[in-house]
């Protein structure tokens, strides 16, 4: 492919180096995003520690059987998004395609889920603000409803960002910009993945299961 | 330090002719609006943050000249409380914490350490139009009639009772506190990855350690932030009930998310000028710092203790007394680290031959200053005193100490220090050192006063006071015109200097530091070939003149 132009940036030495930038440049930020969700967690936590019994009569209005299927659907998008990582290290363009757009569907599935979810609790009355269903002594469980949609409302805002990072590259791939030696964006974008997998796997038992015996 | 060859093979061997420095290289509006040059980038945000601060400069006057006297003649209450605060938050938000940084960070990092650019320079430029955009809210906020809260934005003023723009500066203060992440995060990977050869950790400039404690402290405490105002917001708007206390919720929360933030926001801001006067003072002291790793270390001990420290400012809001004590006691520890570079500064300036230039006055301005802001600072971290002294002058004098006498009199001494790599050319060298005079004695007049007005118990954030308390506010108020005269000289020379300034040449203060073996202004990608480093920092040793084989002092045979 003589017409890609050299993927080394002009101030970089070799391409180890832009590799190894690339790479700490995102753990960095995974540490930022750890942050920022952290002090949500903190909220979660001391609103879960003073009201919860609240909290747990709350988390009965979730769908566990919706949660439960997109949480297998996104571990099912991390196990594609690394074998498109793999296709990547080995060269195969068209592999590198197919596992992202795999993991582009996959995530696509789990919003769509996430959107079902979300309507449902509309018509439930349980989005926190004027118009909340539960008065009275369960009017306490506004709270809870309030973390769940900040909390699931971020972790879907990271995935729509990551639909579209993911769709993005894999254009670049099956135009065939990355190989063996350079596939440092690919690398980063499947850790990006993964940490917003993490992210639900936190999510959902602190919101679905915990307090349901 | 030797150069030699390195990198990429297409580079020549020798550049016959110097290349075009950074400026020449286009002129064009859009060869800045699209540069990727990290000094380019460097320049906009100087321009940006000197918008803001003057900005920020008229809330402060409008302020002054409301408390010339005791009855409330020039505003009303409400405007009052919206002017304080918008001079808090665009001071703050957008002067201080990217001034600095975002300027001398910028453009010095990667030439310190040996580098052609930060490792992301387009991210680089995406984080000036990220604070340009948080800088519009902010703009448009000032239109529609700013805020009322106060910098700190508490709930449930903020979220129930104010009915000013909240949320929109909430928006902007989001948006903002990406910019600085991202310069944070470009840093972080710079300065671990980007070092020429030979430039191990422990030759590091100590502005480099700053920036990288800096660095950390923005990454891990500005999305804390973030998601402070990001609940702060949903409650104002949507009255989900997180910090309302009528719903069961607990405003205390937003006090404890904003701080953990906002204490180490305090060392983004004093960390950075903390670097630049390592370089002013072992520069005109013509010496090595004295006791390398203490400072670098120390920078990192700032950081670190800084995140554990927040609680501080709740000591009458009604947090646990066991909690106050705890950070009572860990906020005296970390006077240490910062009494550990006071120290070291002074010891590395004993028996140096020190030599006054303007840079050099604003580093004594910053050890003097800070080392009162820092003192009293103390006094405040002690449960018992703060209880009395909370929420008055004494607190306002305290922080002023830190920010102004601290953080702005660092970032001016590294303007003049470096203005001529920056410009290639000097500034007026008379001029300089008196407005560093009048910055000084203006700072002073300002803002001592205030200690003892609010240790009289003067509180903070009244439009209206007690007529006992005229005088000390007539001096204030004086002192702030001074110091007002004193910031906007050096706006002026400096840009006189732009035309009308000496040729600087690489090196005017014969100091040591890869951005000193550079022509000025330096070369689009620095450094004609990578440099080897082969010595510890500073090198400023009693040896040197004969290295150098003159006589003659040292900065004389180094021009
Ligand atoms: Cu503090």
């Amino acid at each position: 492919m003589s017409e890609v132009p050299s993927p080394l940036a002009h101030h970089f030495d070799d391409l180890t180096q832009q590799k190894e930038a690339t790479t700490l440049g995102m753990w960095t930020f995974l540490v930022t995003e750890i942050l920022f969700f952290g002090g949500l967690f903190a909220g979660y936590a001391q609103y879960r520690t003073l009201y919860p019994q609240a909290f747990a009569a709350a988390s009965h209005h979730l769908d566990i059987v919706l949660g439960t299927i997109n949480t297998a659907v996104l571990i099912a998008s991390s196990l594609t998004m690394v074998m498109g990582v793999r296709a990547a290290q080995l060269g195969r363009r068209k592999q590198i395609v197919i596992f992202l757009l795999l993991t582009i569907v996959l995530g696509l599935v789990f919003l769509g889920i996430k959107a079902v979810e979300y309507t449902h609790k509309y018509h439930e009355g349980l989005i926190p603000g004027p118009g909340f269903a539960l008065q009275g002594e369960e009017r306490m469980q506004v709270r809870f409803f309030a973390f769940y949609f900040l909390m699931t409302g971020m972790h879907a805002l990271h995935m729509v960002v990551g639909v579209v990072i993911v769709g993005m590259i894999a254009f670049f791939a099956w135009r065939g910009r990355y190989s063996p030696e350079y596939y440092g964006p690919v690398d980063v974008t499947g850790l990006y993945w993964h940490f917003v997998d993490i992210v639900w796997i936190f999510l959902f038992p602190l919101l679905y299961l915990l307090g349901r015996h | 330090m030797s150069t030699q060859v390195a990198g990429r093979p297409e580079r020549p061997e020798l550049v016959a002719e110097p290349r075009p420095n950074y400026l020449a290289n286009g002129y064009g509006i859009k060869s800045w609006l699209l540069t990727v040059d990290h000094k380019r980038i460097a320049i906009l945000y100087l321009v940006s943050i000197t918008v803001m601060f003057f900005l920020g400069g008229v809330f402060a006057l409008l302020i002054r000249l409301e408390l010339l006297t005791p009855a409330g003649d020039l505003m009303a209450a409400d405007m009052y409380n919206r002017m304080f605060t918008m001079h808090g938050v665009v001071m703050i938000f957008f002067f201080l914490i990217p001034s600095v940084p975002a300027v001398l960070g910028n453009f010095l990092v990667p030439m310190m350490i040996g580098a052609r650019d930060l490792a992301f320079p387009r991210i680089n430029l995406l984080s000036w139009y990220v604070y340009i955009v948080g800088a519009g809210f902010t703009i448009a906020v000032v239109i529609f009639g700013g805020v009322d809260t106060g910098w700190t934005f508490y709930a449930p003023l903020s979220t129930i009772y104010s009915n000013s723009n909240v949320a929109l500066m909430g928006i902007g203060v989001f948006i903002t506190g990406f910019s600085s992440i991202l310069t944070g995060l470009n840093f972080i990977v710079t300065i671990h990855k980007m070092r020429a050869p030979g430039m191990t950790w422990f030759r590091l400039p100590l502005f480099i350690w700053a920036h990288y404690a800096t660095s950390l402290i923005m990454v891990l405490g500005t999305p804390v932030l973030a998601i402070a105002v990001v609940l702060l917001a949903a409650d104002r708007i949507f009255q989900i009930g997180v910090f309302d206390a009528r719903q069961g919720g607990d405003p205390l929360l937003f006090q404890h998310l904003f701080w953990f933030y906002s204490h180490p926001a305090v060392y983004i801001m004093i960390l950075p000028s903390m670097g630049v006067i390592s370089e002013l003072v072992t520069c005109f002291s013509r010496k090595r710092i004295f006791g390398y790793t203490f400072v670098a270390f120390s920078s990192l001990a700032i950081a670190v203790y800084g995140f554990l420290v927040w609680g501080h400012h709740m000591f009458t809001s009604g947090q646990s007394i066991y909690a106050g004590l705890l950070f009572s006691v860990l906020s005296f520890l970390v006077a240490i680290p910062s009494a550990i570079k006071v120290f070291n500064w002074s010891a590395t300036m004993y028996k140096g031959s020190i030599s006054y230039e303007t840079p050099m006055l604003y580093a004594f301005g910053f050890i003097g200053l800070f080392t009162i802001g820092g003192l009293t600072g103390l006094f405040l971290a002690a449960t018992s005193v703060d209880v009395h002294v909370h929420d008055t002058y004494f607190v306002v004098a305290h922080f002023h100490y830190i920010m102004v006498g601290g953080a702005i009199m660092g970032f001016l001494g590294g303007m003049h220090f470096w203005w001529p790599k920056i410009v290639g050319r000097m500034y007026p060298e008379g001029w300089g050192k008196f407005a560093v005079l009048m910055i000084f004695a203006g700072f002073n007049l300002t803002f001592f006063p205030q200690f003892v007005l609010g240790y009289m118990g003067m509180p903070r954030r009244y439009h209206a006071y007690p007529d006992e308390f005229q005088v000390l506010n007539v001096m204030s108020t004086a002192g702030a015109s001074i110091l007002g005269v004193g910031y906007l000289i050096p706006m002026v020379y400096f840009l006189w200097s732009l035309r009308f300034g000496a040729v600087a040449g690489p090196n005017p203060w014969g100091a040591t530091g890869l951005e000193w073996t550079t022509p000025s202004p330096p070369p689009t990608e620095n450094f004609d070939v990578t440099p080897i480093v082969t010595e510890e920092a500073y090198s400023y040793s009693k040896e040197e003149p004969e290295v150098v084989g003159g006589t003659q002092s040292t900065r004389a045979s180094l021009r």
